[in-house]
């Protein structure tokens, strides 16, 4: 593995400090790589060639001036729901196509402020609803490690890319699991922070008290790099969190002698696969060997986290996407009036998935309807936030796996949307409860297919949330790469 | 029991110009998608107050500062219809 | 016949004059070209953000305070959904269950009768862009099209809703009026009907007199004066008697109160009526108006109209005179401050309501750019009080005044209106026209007063018409009693 495009972050910025590369040859490694790789995976919607050749040559002159912080000059991806000044910006989704954005979200321009390096947008399910990155306008993209396969989604582009070696590190965001699940079955790291430690701003919105942007990295630390770079308040979101950011590395080389581990029977459940299961049990006796306090813990109204979360994003997503109108951007199918042009538009530019989501959300919240399940599905959240709560007060850490199976097969599930939506079984209660959670590739499968696992801490627990990735990192040693990221291919 | 809905009109509300083969369709995907949903109805929480949002905090304002607007030409350059520095649309029924 | 009882509620929205708008930096500037104050937020493109502005809060709890209201310590902002081009989000963020102020309410008099009207609630919300039609004759296109423009779009807006307490058109119209002058005097907005800045909506229902239950309602828009929401009640009022004497039925619906015609006509039937789906704005977190907050409102609430006015009414000036020094908040601090330096409340109160007024509408300038200051009208008064300017010259000179002529002294100096008020000269005077004069002096030793007024005449004419005839009358009287 002596390709340049197979580093992490941290090594890459060590070669970058000491002269022995530069910006501009790492974006040649990962842009030769997508060469090789894009015509398997179809991870990215734009590579902006032009754009990271400028941003290397910048970030080239800024570390030659003494001046480079950690991503300075790190070729990134971002999923293409964040919007990039100047870069066309689609969101997957037809509605959208040509989309020129006047403004970059915050996270976008945190990272041009220390000048990393955006390769370029990569593809997602439609308004990032979705787990298999099925649902684009723009066609599937497949898992590095099994074409035939699914990356997982809705940020399977970011996952596929970091994956693949075809960038560094990308930005996903997840609302039910779309980081982290992606990454699981992609066998790279995936993080969601904690609620409002990450900016929205400029992330397109799909179900706004759920939605979080985080990195997929190849590592633990690498996932820290990101966050770092991105994390804390900003005035152009309300929900932005206000107080100091807190200190990530405080753990990370501190192992898991001591820490209270919980692991939670509802989120083992046996109609997962046998070898998801048995990693992850296997990775949960590694962690008491290493000196954690591993503790049964129950969360019973997590059984109603799936219920509550569909009927909850899809009514936050039926207003968010109410914006999608024909009149000021994007896609207009015209009509007779002003509301048949919009009724067709919205018809026309988006996907079925997106519709089905529209109408639940729609009807959840209509008149007559809105108690039954809407506010229900609010008052589920607060007995899932409790259950958290409470299995806090005796633990640090929850643990479970990332995704109840690993890669399944492209079509494998696309006509059948509950079992799509059950992918995200052990994912979507940290959304409900804003809380932070990180994947960690701790194995294959007898496919070969990675294996995800999932570490979950209470709300601004990042610290303890990486202390205990690092050590499980370090445990499950995993250093498979997909055959697409090997030289192998051509 | 998949919940029966009058799809019609939610598609309506939701500005959607759905055929009637769609609205069937979405109708039935819909209703089996609230029949697992419903489970929320299953718990008694009666007591339970909402959670709308992760965060405990209040009071998040910005100051009454005046900040650049846009270019307007960059803003109707993404428009697919604009005449004289306005938006234009097909006729608007009151 | 059926005697009915009229059942008014309004629905007021009131634009604040904020710098920027309620949830983004762009300036709310209504004379800006279409399309040059909007943003990502404003326009709703992907991916943006509201974040509230702090100053508007603060805009809607001091009329809430102004009002009586609760100011509610936790509330909330809500999502309205509905379609409509002008609404760039396709909702509008505003409040539903839990406003910023409820339970207040306002003291008028209408009809020379006190009276209270509840106000049910304030609440915060944004405004919409505006749509221009443009018809198949139109000069743009040849087929019909609508323009918009989202310079409005954003800016913040509220909401005030009354109780159904009103009973008659000159209700609402002192109601309205009340809060014209409320809204003005905190100076949070300019609330120009004509221009949009204060916006009525009219709920009106009728009723048999001594039913309790309300009857059908209907709302009428597009009331773009105190007159015409005035007119407007008045015609609903005749045409719903009409259709209920007739044995028809009200249908709940919007009607549109039309200018020209004068008569409201129906707009869209409200059977058909949205589904809003309100839920909490996510995007959004919730208020919490502390003690401190409250306690800061209030403090800095100006001395509001219903006092003003009763305080006015105090010094003997009558209803209409404090009327429209209450109504006009300049004239109000005109005369607050010459009363302040010794004027006499009646006079000074005259001459603003009088001569000031009348100059101003006259000459179409502000006040402000008047050069007359309260110490004029207080210099002015002194001069009447010592008897060195008639009440007519007093009106001259302040008319000069107002040229710019200078103060009241240079002014009645250089005019040439000084009366002679000085004793000694007059008495000099006074003793030549009487020496002159000794058959009519005799006349009027012998009781007979009729001379008078010749004597009188006699010393004005030799002094050019600035004595002070008072004085020389009185001076006349005590020299022929010795």
């Amino acid at each position: 593995m002596s390709d340049l495009a197979d580093l992490s972050i941290t090594s890459a910025h060590e070669l970058l400090d000491s002269g022995e590369t530069s910006s501009s040859e790492l974006l040649d490694a990962v842009l030769k790589r997508a060469g090789i790789t894009e015509s398997h995976l179809h991870a990215y919607l734009t590579i902006d060639k032009a754009g990271a050749a400028e941003a290397a040559a910048r970030a080239d002159e800024r570390i030659a001036a003494g001046d480079g912080a950690q991503m300075t000059g790190i070729p990134i991806a971002l999923k293409d729901n964040m919007v990039t000044k100047g870069v066309e910006t689609t969101c997957s989704s037809k509605i959208l196509s040509g989309w020129i954005p006047p403004y970059d979200g915050t996270a976008v321009s945190r990272l041009k402020e220390v000048d990393a390096v955006t390769v370029g947008k990569t593809n997602l399910d439609e308004f990032a609803m979705g787990s298999s990155t099925e649902n684009s306008a723009y066609g599937v993209t497949r898992n590095p490690w099994d074409t035939e396969r699914v990356p997982g989604g809705s940020s399977g582009g970011s996952a596929a890319v970091v994956a693949a070696g075809s960038a560094f590190a990308a930005l996903g965001s997840d609302t039910g699991g779309s980081v982290r699940q992606p990454a699981a079955l992609c066998g790279v790291v995936g993080l969601k922070p904690t609620y409002g430690l990450v900016s929205r701003y400029g992330l397109i919105a799909f179900a706004s008290s759920l939605d979080q942007i985080g990195p997929i990295t190849r590592s633990v630390e690498d996932a820290v790099v990101v966050l770092e770079a991105i994390a804390g308040h900003d005035v152009m979101d309300a929900t932005s969190y206000r107080g100091a950011v807190p200190d990530f590395r405080a753990g990370l080389s501190a192992g898991v002698a001591g820490l209270r581990v919980g692991v939670a029977a509802e989120l083992l459940r046996d109609d997962m696969q046998p070898e998801v299961l048995a990693a992850t049990r296997k990775m949960v006796d590694q962690l008491s060997d290493a000196g954690a306090a591993v503790r049964q813990v129950s969360l019973p109204s997590v059984e109603y986290a799936l219920s509550a979360y569909y009927l909850i994003a899809p009514a936050e997503a039926s207003a968010n996407l109410a914006r999608f109108d024909g009149v000021r951007y994007g896609l207009r199918v015209d009509g007779e009036t002003t509301e048949e042009m919009m009724a067709r538009t919205r018809a026309e530019g988006f996907g079925p998935e997106v519709i089905r989501r529209i109408l639940l959300g729609t009807y959840a919240l209509s008149a007559g309807y809105y108690d039954a399940f809407y506010g229900q599905a609010q008052r589920v959240r607060t007995l899932v936030r409790r259950d958290f709560a409470a299995a806090y007060e005796n633990v640090d850490v929850l643990v479970s796996p990332t995704s109840p199976t690993t890669a399944f097969s492209v079509g494998e599930k696309s006509t059948d949307p509950i079992a799509m939506y059950y992918s995200d079984v052990c994912t979507i209660p940290s959304n409900l409860s804003g809380d932070p959670a990180i994947s960690v590739p701790i194995g294959l499968d007898d496919a070969g297919l990675p294996i995800g696992f999932q570490v979950m801490a209470p709300s601004l627990g990042e610290p303890v949330l990486f202390q205990a990735a690092a050590e499980i990192e370090r445990l499950a040693d995993f250093t498979a790469r997909p055959r697409l990221a090997t030289s192998e291919v051509t | 029991m998949p919940v029966e809905i009058d799809i019609a009109k939610v598609a309506k509300l939701a500005r959607l110009a759905l055929n009637d083969e769609q609205l069937a369709s979405y109708g039935e995907q819909l209703g089996a998608i609230l029949e697992h949903a419903e489970r929320v109805q299953a718990m008694a929480t009666d007591d339970v107050e909402p959670t709308s949002h992760p965060l405990a905090m209040t009071n998040s304002f910005r100051a009454d500062v005046v900040i650049p607007s846009l270019d307007r030409d960059e803003v109707l350059s993404q428009a697919p219809d604009s005449v004289e520095g306005q938006f234009a649309v097909p006729r608007i029924l009151e | 016949m059926t005697e009915y009882e009229a059942v008014i509620g309004i629905e007021t929205h009131v634009e604040l004059q904020t710098n920027s708008k309620m949830f983004c930096g762009c300036a709310v500037d209504f004379n800006a070209e279409a399309n040059t104050v909007v943003c990502p937020v404003c326009l709703a493109l992907p991916g943006a953000l509201p974040v509230p502005n702090a100053s508007a809060i603060d805009g809607i709890l001091s009329i809430g305070a102004a009002l009586s209201c609760e100011l509610v310590e936790h509330s909330l902002f809500h999502r309205k959904n509905y379609f409509y081009p002008d609404l760039p989000k396709n909702y509008q963020i505003s409040q539903y269950d839990v406003p910023l102020c409820a339970d207040g309410h306002i003291d008028i008099v209408a009809d020379g009768e006190p009276f209270r009207i509840g106000i049910t609630r304030v609440h915060m919300e944004e405004d919409t862009g505006k749509s221009t039609h443009i018809g198949d004759d139109g000069r743009i296109r040849a087929a019909s099209h609508s323009l918009l423009d989202f310079n409005r779009a954003g800016v913040p807006l509220v909401e005030i809703v009354t109780e159904p307490d009103i009973r008659t058109a000159e209700q609402a119209r002192v109601y309205g009026a009340e809060l014209q002058m409320i809204v003005r005097t905190l100076g949070v907005s300019d609330a120009r009907l004509e221009e949009g800045s204060m916006r009525f909506d009219v709920n009106v229902s009728l009723r048999p007199v001594g039913q309790e239950e309300f009857g059908t309602r209907t709302e009428v828009k597009n009331v773009n004066s105190l007159r015409s929401m005035y007119r407007a009640i008045e015609f609903e009022i005749a045409r719903q008697t009409e259709v209920l004497d007739s044995g028809g039925t009200i249908v709940q619906e919007t009607r549109h109160w039309n200018e020209d015609s004068q008569r409201t006509t129906s707009m869209r039937s409200k059977e058909d009526s949205e589904d809003y789906r309100y839920f909490q704005e996510p995007d959004l977190l919730p208020l919490h108006i502390d003690a401190a907050w409250s306690a800061r409102v209030y403090a800095a609430i100006p001395e509001l109209p219903a006092i003003r006015r009763s305080r006015y009414l105090e010094t003997g000036i009558d209803m209409v005179t404090a009327g429209v020094m209450v109504a006009d908040a300049g004239l109000g601090e005109l005369f607050d401050a010459a009363v302040a330096s010794g004027a006499d409340p009646k006079q000074a109160a005259n001459w603003i309501t009088g001569e000031v007024v009348a100059n101003l509408r006259r000459t179409e300038r502000q006040l402000a750019d008047l050069p007359l200051s309260a110490e004029h009208l207080t210099q002015l008064d002194e001069m009447v009080s010592a008897g060195s300017l008639s009440a007519t010259a007093a009106k001259d000179v302040l008319g000069g005044v107002m040229d710019g002529e200078g103060s009241p002294e240079q002014v009645a100096q250089s005019r040439d209106l000084l009366q002679i008020s000085d004793t000694g000269a007059l008495t000099t005077e006074v003793n030549t026209v009487l020496a002159d004069n000794e058959d009519a002096v005799d006349k009027m030793r012998s009781g007979d007063m009729k001379p008078l007024g010749f004597l009188v005449g006699q010393v004005m004419k030799a002094t050019g018409g600035k004595a002070d005839p008072r004085m020389v009358s009185e001076l006349i009287r005590n020299s022929v009693k010795e």
